[in-house]
């Protein structure tokens, strides 16, 4: 459905650009076949991002300005309602506040509001990271029960972490949407401050 | 009693394989292969890379005759290092406080990611639109 916000919006000087942090580009194919993109849609193996951006779980979404800095920091929004019987955030208000931003430059946060709602990476963070940065080359090395001492160690020292916790899950051979997932569901998902920040909506509605 | 072995040195997205002496916890390599892994070396200013140099508070607990012990390599500059001895292999990653300071200055980070085609899209590449990062996955 971004390709269809891109079809909207794209004229207006706007461009989504998607990034599966998945083990390989054959998990990630299906999505990006189905939607048949004309803007880039990548494929971040080595979790470039996450770090790069501190994701901590996906979806996650970023707003950057035309002068390539962020007004909108990670936030876990969706563009779709499929899973609002989960988390209970509806598609519409998002793709709307979308609009506004892109049409009337609204909805931006201030530099301020930007820093007091960045999670600050942490020495553990980063450490967690190089630890799954080692399994990942481990693995890669058919070194697979070594890796799986380092994707455990990632995961203990970034519990909030799910692009490692549950991140990890298919390249260990778990289920994503299995027994696992579920225990580790019961921690309750990682939030972005940005959770205090509702979307508003916008006032520039869809129009065909 | 110390062993001679080959290590792999992982930074980013380079694995080098160089020659390291392992002594219990202690992994220690040459002050040249150092630099030719990492392009750090030390010198009377502190650990430096090119022009950039760090003071180093205990020089003697960073290298001596038996070479640069890289955990306190690592530590010298704030990084990361998980470390696996037994496997032969260390990641050494960014540090908390180079991350939080990229972060701060708002600059959208810039990256370089392949499409499905296996071509590469760089972020930089749409200065002057709107770009919504969208991160996902199959799972």
């Amino acid at each position: 459905m971004w390709q269809a916000m891109y079809q909207e919006l794209g004229s207006h000087g706007f461009v989504p650009i998607t990034v599966a942090l998945d083990k390989d580009p054959e998990d990630a194919r299906p999505y990006i076949e189905r939607a048949s993109p004309t803007h880039p849609s990548l494929i971040d193996t080595q979790h470039v991002v996450a770090e790069l951006y501190h994701v901590i779980n996906v979806p996650t979404m970023i707003w950057i300005d035309e002068q390539g800095r962020i007004v909108r920091p990670h936030d876990s929004q969706f563009g779709t309602d499929t899973f609002t019987a989960f988390h209970g955030k509806h598609s519409a208000p998002y793709l709307d506040a979308l609009r506004a931003w892109v049409r009337e430059g609204k909805g931006v946060l201030d530099p301020a509001a930007v820093r007091s709602h960045q999670i600050q990476p942490t020495p553990e963070t980063q450490l967690a990271r190089a630890h799954r940065a080692l399994a990942w080359w481990l693995h890669q090395q058919g070194r697979v029960e070594a890796a799986e001492r380092h994707f455990l160690r990632a995961g203990e020292l970034a519990p909030k972490d799910w692009t490692i916790r549950r991140g990890s899950m298919p390249i260990r051979g778990i289920n994503p949407m299995g027994l696992e997932f579920f225990e580790l569901a019961k921690e309750g998902v990682p939030l972005y401050p940005m959770e205090e920040l509702p979307v508003e909506g916008g006032t520039s509605r869809k129009t065909s | 009693m110390a062993t001679s072995e080959l290590f792999t040195l992982i930074d980013g997205d380079r694995a080098t394989s160089l020659r390291a002496s392992i002594d219990g916890d202690a992994v220690r390599v040459a002050p040249d292969v150092l630099r030719g892994a990492t392009g750090w070396e030390l010198k009377p200013e502190g650990l430096c890379q090119g022009d950039l140099c760090i003071p180093v508070r205990d020089p003697a607990a960073l290298a001596d005759a038996r070479g640069v012990d890289l955990v306190a390599f690592a530590r010298a500059q704030g990084r990361p290092l998980a470390l696996d001895i037994a496997e032969h292999v260390a990641a050494l990653g960014t540090s908390a406080a180079e991350r939080s300071a990229r972060l701060a200055t708002l600059e959208a980070p810039d990256f370089s990611l392949p499409d499905l085609h296996g071509r590469m899209h760089t972020l930089s590449a749409h200065r002057g639109k709107k770009a919504l990062l969208i991160v996902y996955a199959s799972w």
